[in-house]
């Protein structure tokens, strides 16, 4: 048999190389990153529970039944470093600021922040996993720690993979979910920053492993190349942004969750006689259902216009690449969906009858659609979105 | 003691939402008549409650386009489906489930969610317009009760209080309005205006949209390298050809393109050889009657624009270069013909219809596989093990008889009509069929022959012009930039108030109101504070009543009860 071998394609070959020790490499991070993912998650779990023996938290769980006014707090900007060190350091929230303020009182007059429900100072109570328990503590410490080492490797997984086919890291569903997690701790870890957020610790790990998980058993890929309608510098822009919503949105659909729990659990409470449930010991340690619907909102908000732009480069990309700009494929159309249930999200937080309970369902059910739109869409409907490799 | 400070807030507060109010009208009232009731009916339409319960709708109503095919998409997949499930198909046509996005259901939820939008936005667009040329509201009697408030005593003069607050205030771009004792300011219009603004982009796009479906003109081509005829921009030139009711046939570009080559790349190792890697089309176009031709690239995610239309490169293929000789030796047939790929190493089915034979001899069709590198399954038989020409073969069986061409009825290139034909076979009863490889000749039992010369790749491209892009991506801009405002920007009222107080001493009172959520309010008038106190310095403490501790905490005790009484924001 005679055969043409085309200079081309050995050409070919040196082009598309892929650089399989940094692939291998990528693979170990991967590992490893959700090895000691799981030990920070035991990490958290040891917090809440020897936070939960500690007295100091069954008393603060009775503190915890009223919307807790914290005029302090605002008397004195917080630094984002000290809450940073807060998380790494003492749990306890930075009170501190209010006894410094009796000492400053007669030079700097101070502005007393009321009316939670219009001010976000006033709303951030930060939880209390350890109730003053010096052991749970400790272990929330590490919990951190860990989770900032396995953030660092898993980030590594990702920088091996990109440098291996010197293209951006998400061209599969394994590289997608890969970023989408690591999305979801780089916004724990920045609203750890800002916040006393360590509570959400234990919760924001559960998605991040599962996520992992599937990731690495179901979606797995090798280190590969990219079909020809993937080579475009919109792979940066739209598959980007869509991976900071969707990792962030987590976050959103964690405190709507929280929220629901917490609300029930205190409508509960408010009863003649409480049942108990096994889980009241969390619930009575996470912070205020204001505090939860807040911070859900703040999420949610801050990302849809974030997602938006999404829909909107991907629209741009689509007229690039198939001649039309909006052609109701099935992912156009799911994201369409997506878009439209965040949006009828935030107008229900803004309509009576709708806040509340309702609006969180309504979270809950705009990040449903968005985690069907990429397992749903890309496995089991067939369009021009099939690049999952799988 | 709570009606007081909700009367007192209401009038701080006044102006700084344009939200609409929740509707008084009950339904339940007898005596509404017509007019009331259409009044009643064009309130619910234009409520948030009804905006969020079509937004609802809308997005339900999308999902089945996700699940059951569209003709606007896949019109084959639609046709298979009548096939398989000829009843169910029947009754999901009924409901125009395989029109989604054309249906009247469809159109009638977004019509309604349009026509909401615009009864909500336009008075709300009027209020605002108001708002902002309306001066904020002066101090509340008790400053203490607003959100953020503190409150010292200075020995500064209360007028030169009130002029450092003005010049802080405007140094912040407050929009101020000074009264006797007091100073008020408002600041973060934007966020009405973004809010506004992101509503009215929203028509522009569902405009823009609409036009384009309705102007649009697309087809598609397919150009085999190198081929001296190429493509010229009029309707007949397309293998296909789709248009919105509105698409004017006379409006087309006069442009045209030929292909001149066509470079393709294939994973070569791995778990997923045989992946496309890269696909680039260079081609010579001209525009206008006489325009001189010019080269261009054209690749999957880079169109050629030529005037307002866009040459895009969907998919590429195979086509031979066959020569056909009849049994009388005449040349019948030579030229390329297209095959189309049917897996995705490359096997390619495709059909050579000879029909101009010599008087007396009967037309020929050959019916071929084309394998880009060979290979033989017992069980499969001839297919491609990879998409690129390392070993091609093309394996043939013929007929002869009549075409049916001549009867005037379309016929697919892709497909032969062997219904008055006759396959050729060999002296054993067999039907005859060869491989046939680049250079090779293979005579058929009744003399004619067959020659493969060669074999080029061609490039399937798609025409189009869609009007409105540009309304729709500054429509979308727009509607991005409203979004941030009206997400980020904070509506806000501050408050400062200089008296002279008993003992000759200014009470200086600083306060801020916003309704939006965010934090940062508080931190917002601590530094206007900080920032007033080098005008007005605290008094050295002499007395329990200069200081703001006390006040503090007789303000912690009303804070409850704002608290309390929950403000609707809608």
């Amino acid at each position: 048999m005679p055969t043409i071998t085309s200079a081309a394609a050995d050409a070919a070959e040196t082009v598309n190389a892929v650089n399989e020790n940094l692939a291998q490499l990528s693979n170990w991070f991967m590992y490893s990153a959700i090895a000691i993912y799981t030990l920070a998650f035991f990490a958290f779990c040891a917090e809440w529970v020897f936070g939960g023996r500690s007295r100091v938290a069954q008393q603060s769980a009775a503190l915890d039944e009223v919307p807790v006014e914290v005029p302090a707090q605002a008397a004195a900007p917080v630094a984002p470093a000290a809450t940073l060190a807060a998380a790494f350091g003492s749990a306890e929230p930075a009170a501190g600021a209010a006894g410094g303020g009796s000492v400053a009182l007669a030079e700097r007059p101070v502005v007393v922040v009321r009316d939670a429900g219009h001010d976000g100072d006033a709303a951030d109570d930060g939880g209390d996993v350890t109730g003053g328990d010096e052991r749970s503590d400790r272990f929330g410490r590490i919990a951190v720690s860990l989770t900032v080492l396995a953030f660092l490797l898993h980030a590594g997984t990702l920088l091996a993979r990109g440098f291996a086919v010197k293209r951006a890291p998400w061209g599969n569903m394994y590289e997608f979910s890969a970023s989408v997690a690591l999305m979801v701790v780089a916004a724990f870890l920045i609203l750890l920053t800002r916040r006393p957020v360590r509570w959400l610790g234990i919760f924001v790990l559960l998605p991040v492993i599962t996520t992992l998980g599937v990731a690495v058993t179901v979606l797995y890929t090798d280190t590969q190349q990219l079909v020809p309608a993937l080579h475009s510098y919109w792979l940066w822009i739209h598959v980007s942004t869509a991976i900071v919503s969707f990792g962030a949105l987590h976050i959103g659909a964690l405190a709507s969750i929280l929220y629901l729990m917490k609300d029930s659990y205190q409508k509960r409470m408010r009863a003649e006689d409480p049942k108990r449930r096994p889980w009241d010991t969390v619930m009575e340690r996470i912070p205020t259902p204001a505090s939860l619907d807040k911070t859900a909102y703040r999420v949610n908000a801050l990302i849809f216009p974030l997602w938006t732009f999404a829909v909107v480069a991907g629209a741009v990309w689509a007229e690039n690449a198939w001649g039309r700009y909006w052609g109701w494929d099935p992912k156009e159309t799911w994201s369409f969906i997506t878009w439209v249930a965040y949006a009828a999200y935030l107008h229900a937080r803004a309509t009576g009858g709708w806040k509340g309970r309702n609006a969180a369902y309504l979270s809950l059910l705009a990040f449903a659609c968005f985690l069907f739109n990429y397992y749903g869409v890309n496995m089991f409907i067939n369009g021009l979105h099939s690049y999952s490799g799988v | 003691m709570s009606i007081d400070i909700n009367a007192d807030k209401q009038a701080a507060d006044a102006g700084m939402s344009t939200a609409p109010q929740p509707d008084k009208y009950d339904a339940g009232q007898s005596a509404l008549g017509a007019r009331g009731w259409l009044r009643w009916m064009w309130r619910q339409l234009t409520s948030m409650r009804v905006a969020l319960i079509l937004l609802l709708l809308l997005s339900l109503a999308a999902i089945p386009s996700s699940l059951i095919p569209q003709r606007s998409v896949s019109p084959f997949k639609v046709s298979e489906y009548f096939r398989n499930n000829p009843g169910k198909a029947e009754f999901y046509d009924k409901l125009q489930l395989f029109d989604v996005f054309s249906s009247w259901w469809f159109a009638a939820i977004y019509i309604l969610l349009f026509v909401s939008l615009v009864g909500c936005i336009v008075p709300r667009a009027w209020a605002h317009s108001k708002a902002l040329r309306t001066k904020p509201p002066a101090a509340p009697r008790n400053m203490e009760r607003l959100p953020a408030y503190a409150t010292w005593e200075t020995d500064a003069d209360a007028a030169d209080v009130l002029a450092a607050a003005r010049v802080q205030l405007k140094k912040r771009r407050f929009r101020l309005a000074p009264s006797t004792d007091s100073l008020a300011g408002e600041k973060g219009y934007m966020r009405e205006t973004g809010n506004i603004v992101f509503h009215i982009a929203l028509i522009g796009v569902l405009l823009a949209f609409l036009v384009g479906k309705l102007f649009m003109g697309q087809g598609g081509k397919i150009l085999v390298e190198g081929s001296p005829e190429g493509f010229a921009n009029s309707f007949t030139q397309y293998d296909d050809f789709q248009s919105g009711a509105l698409f004017d046939e006379k409006e087309m570009e006069a442009f045209g393109f030929k292909l001149k080559k066509l470079d393709q790349t294939f994973e070569r190792l791995g778990t997923q050889k045989g992946a496309p890697r890269d696909f680039e089309a260079t081609v010579e176009y001209w525009q206008g009657v006489d325009g001189k031709p010019k080269t261009g690239k054209i690749k999957v995610n880079e169109p050629l624009q030529i005037g307002g239309t866009k040459v895009f490169l969907l998919g590429t293929g195979y086509a031979l270069d066959i020569t056909v000789k009849d049994s009388k030796g005449k040349v019948a047939y030579q030229g390329p013909v297209v095959f189309l790929p049917q897996d995705s190493n490359r096997t390619s089915t495709g059909v050579i219809k000879v029909p101009d034979v010599s008087r007396g001899v009967q037309q020929i069709g050959f019916d071929g596989i084309f394998a880009p590198t060979v290979s033989l399954d017992p069980n499969k038989g001839w297919f491609s093990t990879f998409p690129s020409l390392d070993s091609p073969a093309l394996i043939l069986t013929a007929y002869h008889g009549s075409l049916g061409i001549d009867t005037g009825v379309p016929q697919s290139v892709f497909r032969l009509n062997t219904k008055a034909m006759e396959q050729y076979k060999k002296d054993d009863g067999q039907p005859w069929a060869q491989v046939l490889r680049p250079g090779e000749t293979e005579v058929l039992p009744d003399g004619s022959s067959i020659t493969l010369d060669g074999v080029r790749p061609w490039a399937n491209f798609q025409i189009s012009k869609e009007p409105g892009k540009e309304v729709a991506l500054y429509s979308v801009i727009a509607a991005i930039t409203g979004l941030v405002l009206s997400l980020f920007v904070r509506r806000r009222r501050m408050w400062v108030r200089a008296t002279a107080g008993p003992d000759g001493r200014t009470v200086v009172e600083v306060a801020g109101l916003t309704r939006t959520e965010g934090g940062g309010l508080g931190q917002e008038v601590q530094a206007l504070v900080d920032d007033l106190r080098a005008s007005a310095p605290v008094a050295s403490s002499d007395g329990p009543a200069s200081g703001a501790a006390p006040k503090s905490a007789e303000a912690e005790g009303a804070a409850k009860s704002v608290a309390a009484d929950k403000k609707d924001e809608d």
